[in-house]
């Protein structure tokens, strides 16, 4: 029972990490770049940047001034032969962590982090002290008692004639 | 295992519940816009823009040192900028407030138009029209406020319209910090 329960729950888990999939992809025709394999760091970049103003979009999704300005910006770093660490190092240096999508782990997010793993730890528990209470019960029934309980059933189950 | 084990096992859970229960509703009534701008404590970026008024003129970020000062981050197409104009300039005419203008992605002529017929609370307005100065500063939409010391550094920012209501607590940092000058 307990083996089902798990593959369930770890399939609904599975299901949902799914939905977080990245869709977007910026229009990156309009951005040039010296080397083809740039194009691709710039659609990775804008996908993990977040937009600053329109908060649950990242860069590569928002249409706002502040967002196409950091696409700009990225582009020129891009350009200018920065690695990927100089580019978010730039970019939290003005808008702080807030702009990372992938939160670094530090004392500002130990919560963020862990509040999931104590989430599971939580669902654990209940499933071994509710799983624990109905196996003691279903164990105490003495001989004569079960004998009872299999004949309730038993009448339950023949249909009654009025 | 202990009983007291037992019971610390079962009742952990619970606290643990608890504790994020208690997290989260401090979360409750808290700003999302209101983001930990990652400038203050740190200096002006370094910028060289012309002004708004005197296209021929450069500044620096030389020019907005010695004396505490407010920088102002504003536009013709911003609705709020339009309604704490007033403010604005009410605060540099009456209480002698030294404001900086950031004039962000803007058009010229618009821009001088505004302040010819709104008046001019700023000392100077850089012209921001691609945003350079505005990416350096952090900006993230107009309006925008910052208050800085007399050597430039950041000590607070607001997000959105400075008014009777947000201008007091920023006031005060500004008068303990113009004391400190003079």
């Amino acid at each position: 029972m307990f083996k089902s329960v798990l593959t369930s729950v770890l399939f609904c888990i599975a299901s949902l990490a799914s939905l977080g999939l990245p869709l977007a992809q910026a229009d990156i025709k309009s951005y040039e770049f010296a080397e083809p394999e740039m194009a691709q760091r710039f659609v990775d970049l804008t996908t993990v940047l977040r937009c600053p103003k329109c908060q649950n979009q990242n860069l590569a999704d928002s249409d706002s001034i502040i967002a196409k300005d950091l696409r700009g910006q990225v582009q020129r770093l891009i350009n200018a032969g920065q690695t990927d660490r100089q580019i978010t190092d730039f970019m939290v240096q003005r808008y702080g962590e807030f702009i990372l999508y992938d939160p670094p782990f530090n004392k500002s997010t130990l919560v963020l982090w862990l509040a999931p793993i104590g989430m599971v730890l939580i669902g654990l528990w209940a499933l071994w002290f509710f799983g624990r209470k109905t196996h003691i019960q279903g164990a105490m029934l003495t001989p004569s008692e079960q004998q009872k309980l299999d004949q309730l059933l038993a009448d339950n189950q023949t249909p009654s004639r009025d | 295992m202990t009983t007291t084990m037992k019971r610390l096992l079962m009742v952990s859970p619970m606290l643990m519940a608890f504790a994020l229960g208690l997290f989260l509703y401090q979360g409750i009534g808290q700003d999302p816009n209101k983001i930990e701008s990652s400038l203050i404590g740190q200096s002006l970026p370094n910028f060289n823009g012309q002004t708004l008024l005197s296209p021929s003129r450069t500044v620096t970020q030389v020019d907005m040192l010695g004396q505490p000062a407010l920088i102002n981050v504003w536009a013709t197409w911003c609705p709020t900028c339009r309604a704490e104009h007033e403010f604005l300039v009410g605060i540099a005419k009456q209480d002698n407030v030294r404001i900086y203008g950031v004039n962000y992605h803007d058009q010229l002529t618009a821009a001088q138009q505004w302040l010819q017929e709104l008046g001019n609370p700023y000392v100077f307005s850089v012209f921001d029209p691609k945003g350079v100065l505005g990416i350096d500063l952090g900006v993230v939409g107009a309006p925008e406020t910052y208050l800085i010391d007399a050597q430039g550094v950041v000590i607070d920012k607001l997000i959105g319209e400075l008014n009777e209501r947000t201008w007091p607590p920023l006031r005060n940092k500004y008068l303990s910090l113009l004391e400190e000058t003079n």
